[in-house]
């Protein structure tokens, strides 16, 4: 665990340099999406009715959902191309990799400084849910962490995958045959009582649509205990088989 | 790595010498402590580099063949973040910086990105680097490929007055003047074993002549004086390349002039003294391998 620490705090001083323009995307990035979706979008199904929407406003519905998406693409972001990079461009894991810490020190480090970067992109998310008035519950206060474990649950894997990679188009493949997928027919955008039934089968089952239907609940106030419990362990056994398996793919890759 | 056997003192510098794929950078990473070694036993420190890889680690210094730097931090930066991985506290790494910006002389870059610096430059600090934990083993592992002549005399330098202060050095070159310079005792590998094992001018005796003399001839007349001297009399081992035929000797003069007495006459001739060069590529052989 020190020797975890060790590694983000290393992180930590390399992100000192690039915070001012990493932050641009972390504050136009959700501004764009919640002015186009909620106000832009928004008037038109509003217009239209909303009781398949649960009676809320459109931006209401889709905050949250805002919210935990785009944890899921700031953990991709975090978690593909630095930790290739890190072998591939500037190769700062083996220059840790020459000190004390072992390979599952310089992968939890890493997830560490992720984690960081979710609880900070998805802390500026829940601002703007509040400033645009897109939040109808005190337990949205909730939403955030619960944005921080859905980020978890996909940059844990994604990184312990991304060690592997030797091309990094992989990560284009991923991008648009998993992610985008994922952003559209998690519940996001619309209700999934709007899919045929096979297909809500399918969403049900990924780990964003557990990450939207929680923050949903928490920021619109409706969330029961069970539920929330179940998505939170279906979110944090996709986290912690990440991690288990990111050690033992940062051992076979840099200990060779 | 096929069954290679060897012992370090405490402070001597020992050097790797070999073609490359000869095993000597996967001989360096086990060493190093980041590639487990399939059979045989290794004990670095005294310790098992497999169980205790971490604290064997605390004390090594490393100097890559490929940079590791982060080229978007600037110098102090550098030492800063790898001191870091070390566990020492920041007063600690600050004393050592500036000790060692001034060692490697970059004090004055201190502040500047990695980024624009030149190979030679970006050289140092990784040496720099690699002494922030005073190691007590100092692994290199090619330190001066790709540098120019001044750059490489500058890191010989730094590297000799690291051996003189007890530092044990371990490295690995192309270079036979680097060897010669800075090694007290060598090996050379060869498809992952060693061929030959001693100081540098023990195995210049042992398997070179004092002298070498090698003779240029015309084309036209180049086979006729290869058949001559392939069994010359007062020449110890002959080679005929492509281009020139050399003569292993004890005295390269008194060789040339029986080269002349039996009535061959070379373009151009040079008598030099025997090198490590000659000894190496009679142990590794002239192929180019890849």
């Amino acid at each position: 665990m020190q020797m975890s620490v060790r590694a983000f705090r290393c992180w930590l001083t390399a992100y000192r340099r690039i915070w001012r323009s990493s932050i641009w995307s972390s504050v136009f990035g959700p501004l764009f999406y919640l002015s186009a979706m909620g106000l832009g979008l928004g008037t038109l199904v509003n217009s239209h009715g909303t009781a398949s929407l649960g009676g809320v406003s459109y931006l209401d519905f889709v905050a949250p959902a805002i919210l935990a998406s785009g944890a899921m693409n700031t953990a991709m972001a975090e978690a593909s191309y630095p930790v290739f990079g890190s072998i591939k461009w500037n190769k700062i894991y083996y220059a840790a990799q020459a000190t004390p810490l072992r390979p599952a020190d310089i992968y939890r480090g890493h997830l560490m400084f992720m984690a960081m970067r979710l609880i900070m992109n998805t802390a500026l998310v829940t601002v703007f849910m509040w400033a645009f008035g897109a939040v109808r519950s005190a337990w949205v206060v909730l939403a955030w962490p619960v944005a921080v474990l859905t980020g978890l649950a996909f940059a844990a894997p994604i990184a312990a995958w991304a060690i592997t990679v030797t091309t990094e188009t992989s990560f284009t493949y991923i991008f648009r045959f998993a992610l985008m997928p994922l952003m559209l027919f998690s519940g996001t955008f619309f209700p999934l009582s709007q899919l045929p039934g096979w297909l809500r089968g399918i969403a049900y089952a990924t780990p964003l649509w557990h990450g939207v239907a929680l923050c949903r609940a928490l920021s619109l106030g409706h969330a029961d205990l069970l539920g929330a419990l179940g998505h939170v362990a279906y979110l944090a056994v996709l986290a912690a088989i990440g991690i288990w398996a990111g050690a033992r793919t940062y051992q076979r890759r840099l200990y060779v | 790595m096929d069954g290679i056997d060897f012992e370090l003192y405490r402070g001597e510098a020992f050097g790797f010498l070999g073609p490359n794929g000869a095993g000597k950078s996967s001989t360096m990473r086990m060493i190093g402590c980041v590639s487990p070694p399939t059979s045989g036993e290794l004990r670095i420190l005294g310790k098992d580099p497999v169980k205790d890889g971490s604290a064997i680690r605390a004390r090594l210094g490393v100097v890559p063949q490929e940079d590791t730097l982060d080229v978007e931090l600037t110098v102090g930066e550098n030492l800063l973040v790898y001191g870091r991985y070390f566990g020492l506290p920041r007063r600690v790494i600050r004393e050592r910086t500036a000790a060692l910006l001034d060692f490697v002389q970059l004090t004055d870059r201190a502040k500047d990105k990695v980024d624009p610096l030149s190979g030679g430059l970006r050289r140092r600090l990784t040496i720099a680097r690699s002494l922030i934990n005073e190691p007590e083993i100092l692994i290199l592992d090619e330190p001066t490929t790709g540098l120019d002549p001044q750059a490489r005399h500058v890191v010989w330098d730094r590297l000799f007055r690291l051996k003189q202060r007890g530092v044990t050095l371990i490295l690995t070159t192309h270079y036979m003047d680097e060897a010669e310079q800075l090694c007290d005792r060598l090996v050379v590998m060869d498809h992952g074993r060693f061929a030959a094992e001693g100081s540098p001018r023990d195995l210049i005796g042992r398997y070179c002549s004092p002298e070498v003399l090698e003779l240029r001839f015309d084309p036209d007349m180049h086979t006729t004086a290869a058949d001559k001297l392939k069994d010359f009399s007062s020449a110890e081992r002959s080679e005929v390349l492509a281009d020139r035929i050399l003569l292993y000797v004890s005295d390269g003069d008194a060789a040339l002039t029986a080269v002349r007495a039996a009535g061959l006459e070379p373009l151009t001739s040079l008598v030099r003294r025997g090198t490590l060069e000659d000894v190496f590529l009679r142990l590794t052989g002239r192929r180019l391998e890849d």
